[in-house]
């Protein structure tokens, strides 16, 4: 028996070392496929899924004048911290990846980072937007811009739009990026309109669906407007009890609300609501609008800004690979040389904007503020540059 | 005082739904003392059969039916209760029966309750994806306002609707035949049948009326909080399971006045203090009701429980 085993195991060595040793390139997705956000992985599947396909139509990735074919290994996180963990542990060890793209929030993209860092494997998470991702990990890398900026973004935004003094804040406490982006926005709120100009802070759990408690309390403090930093699921149950309690004043999202999925579950009560996103769909030009037109033939709806910035973070991945020239059949020395690769990309042209990157390894990128129109469509109303 | 009135409204709302499905856990413990685990999911499977049937009916799917609003919602909810109901026949069919008759410890029954109701979701989950669902809107909201208090039309027919199903089963358990047999079930097993009872068919009497209820709840929750998943049953059935036993499970009354309590704990504290407490206090203060009455509030002490 054990020998059996044991042949196996051989044999399954002999088998993924031949595996990568055939001409291609893998790279490793740790994406919520099912969980709280599932949209969302589709969104990053699909448009991973668009990009191989065109490269491999090609012949492959052009590395040092030879062609590599592409591999994607698509993991699902559920999105959960300990199931990305695990799914991160997987590709880096199982199927022997290069690099990896996600996970897409920061709830799972934290933990997460940690084992890419652990690891030495090069991580870059296209979406997660709160700065302990790559803080103090050297091989992390994000595609996305920082809480800390998305927060005055909002901040100024709604200031001029509202005509706003006193704002509200509804947020989960269990999700890393709901509860950073709250607390940053409260900070940046309280320096421009003075202490006590939030009048609510309310959180809820990630499970809930009643949320007519901490509502009442916030709408009793009569705010401006209502900030929501939270996923499009929630959104959707949140505006909806808003409204039910007698609140008529606007809400303001952050750029979790951007899947293309929020509409279908929110309908007509998130028109004409405003948040901050990545990139604005409707009205997009050149390069953006290539992506969205090919991605919309492919899969039938415009594609989200999970989307935009999944291309975008797997194109600088594979862009750090051919300016490396060549591809190493040692995996540890190949990661190495990518990640220092990466390091090296100073500044990069994608479809959510033109990006450079500081020495923490986040890009400097503008941020667009999108109003949701009658057609449920993400309508540019302002873009916001860092300086 | 206005804040609290709100609250009071919104405790009321969101305790209808734990006091229907705990009356559905109550029962079945009432006639069988079996846990009926999967109870929760059963609710969740009600908010799905709502969602198809309301879109059927409406016209957004296969575009078979166009009925206007009201009519939709007058055809759903007998519907929906009447196709959870046959779920919840259909487990007690496949997964109880079968070990009842084999005269399995009834602590393996709660077990495949348990199994059964991570079949339910894992088994949505695999049938119909993991996105999100949203159950279409079949009337038009109303909302009253007085002063700052807010009500919609659905939150008073969400609360009248759980204070009439409380009422039915009162009579239907204590004023009826049929009533009076699924107490005698509880008594005696065994002495039953020799009375010229049917078992099985009150048993089945039994998880039709549990689950229909469950199916009722489950489409009013849809029509409140109208994002469907297929864990949504999970945690609101744990919790109203909570309510049922501090309520005193096997009692109705001690159900309905036990799915309230909780609500009105849970909204209270995340109304007056931090929401992240509110877990914490509700439950503490459950712990010590137990404490004080070990068979909760309404329930009399037995020799063996689970």
């Amino acid at each position: 028996m054990k020998k059996t085993v044991l042949l196996v195991l051989a044999l399954l060595l002999v088998l993924s070392g031949q595996a990568f040793a055939a001409d291609t390139i893998k790279l490793g997705f740790v994406i919520p496929m099912t969980g709280d956000i599932p949209k969302v992985g589709e969104a990053s599947k699909f448009a991973a899924e668009m990009l191989r396909e065109e490269i491999n139509a090609k012949g492959g990735l052009d590395v040092g004048g030879k062609k590599y074919k592409l591999e994607f290994v698509f993991e699902d996180n559920e999105a959960k911290p300990e199931s990305a963990v695990n799914a991160m542990l997987k590709v880096i060890e199982r199927d022997q990846v290069l690099a990896v793209v996600g996970p897409q929030s920061s709830k799972q993209a934290v933990p997460a980072g940690g084992v890419a860092n652990d690891n030495e494997t090069p991580m870059i998470s296209p979406w997660s937007t709160n700065p302990d991702t790559t803080k103090g990990r050297p091989w992390v890398f994000r595609a996305a811009f920082l809480d800390p900026f998305q927060a005055p973004v909002v901040t100024n935004f709604a200031t001029k739009q509202f005509n706003a003094k006193k704002a509200a804040v509804l947020f989960d406490i269990s999700n890393d990026y709901s509860k950073g982006l709250a607390e940053f926005f409260k900070a940046d709120w309280e320096k421009k309109h003075g202490a006590g100009s939030v009048v609510g802070m309310e959180s809820h759990g990630t499970k809930d669906q009643d949320f007519s408690a901490q509502l009442t309390k916030v709408i009793a403090a009569k705010p401006d407007f209502i900030f929501l930093p939270e996923n499009y699921n929630i959104v959707a149950l949140i505006v909806k009890q808003a409204r039910d309690l007698g609140y008529k004043g606007p809400f303001m999202g952050s750029d979790a609300w951007g899947s293309a999925e929020l509409m279908d579950l929110c309908g007509k009560e998130c028109v004409g609501q405003y948040f901050s996103t990545h990139y604005a769909a409707a009205g997009a030009t050149g390069a953006t609008k290539e992506f969205i037109d090919k991605y919309n033939n492919k899969y039938g709806y415009i594609p989200d800004d999970v989307a935009a910035l999944t291309w975008d973070a797997t194109r600088l991945v594979l862009q750090a690979v051919q300016s490396v020239g060549k591809v190493d059949t040692d995996v540890r020395k190949m990661r190495k040389a990518v990640r220092d690769a990466m390091v090296n990309i100073k500044s990069f042209d994608g479809i959510t904007g033109k990006m450079s990157f500081d020495e923490n390894r986040d890009p400097i990128k503008c941020a667009v503020v999108v109003k949701i129109s009658e057609k449920g469509e993400f309508t540019f109303a302002e873009s916001v540059c860092p300086n | 005082m206005e804040i609290f009135i709100q609250n009071l409204f919104n405790a009321l709302q969101w305790g209808s739904f734990y006091a229907l499905i705990a009356l559905g856990y109550t029962l079945v413990y009432g006639v069988l003392l079996l846990i009926n685990f999967a109870h929760g999911d059963i609710f969740m499977v009600g908010a799905y059969i709502a969602f198809f049937v309301s879109s059927l009916l409406l016209g957004d799917l296969l575009g078979v039916f166009a009925l206007p609003g009201w009519a939709a919602l007058a055809l759903t909810i007998p519907l929906t209760m009447l196709l959870t109901a046959g779920v919840g026949v259909t487990l007690e069919r496949i997964a109880y029966r079968p070990l009842r008759r084999k005269g399995a410890h009834r602590l393996y029954v709660v077990i495949t309750a348990l199994m059964c109701g991570l079949v339910l979701e894992n088994g949505n989950l695999a049938l119909l994806g993991a996105s999100r669902r949203k159950l279409p809107d079949m009337v038009d909201k109303v909302v009253y306002t007085f002063g700052s208090v807010s009500v919609t039309n659905l939150k008073v027919w969400v609360i009248i609707a759980a204070f009439l199903v409380f009422f039915l089963l009162q009579f239907i358990v204590t004023r009826t035949r049929i009533g009076m047999a699924m107490r005698a079930v509880s008594w005696d097993k065994f002495a039953l049948p020799l009375m010229g009872i049917p078992l099985d068919s009150i048993i089945v009497f039994t998880f039709v009326l549990g689950s229909g209820f469950a199916g009722l709840a489950g489409l009013l929750f849809a029509m409140s909080y109208p994002i469907l998943d297929p864990y949504m049953g999970a945690m609101v059935g744990w919790k109203a399971f909570i309510a049922a036993v501090v309520g005193g499970i096997g009692d109705i009354r001690g159900a309905f006045i036990g799915g309230f309590l909780l609500a009105f704990i849970e909204i209270m504290v995340a109304a007056f203090l931090p929401s992240t407490f509110r877990d914490l206090f509700a439950f503490s203060i459950l712990l010590m009701i137990l404490w004080q009455r070990p068979t909760g509030l309404f329930g009399v002490a037995k020799t063996t429980k689970i």
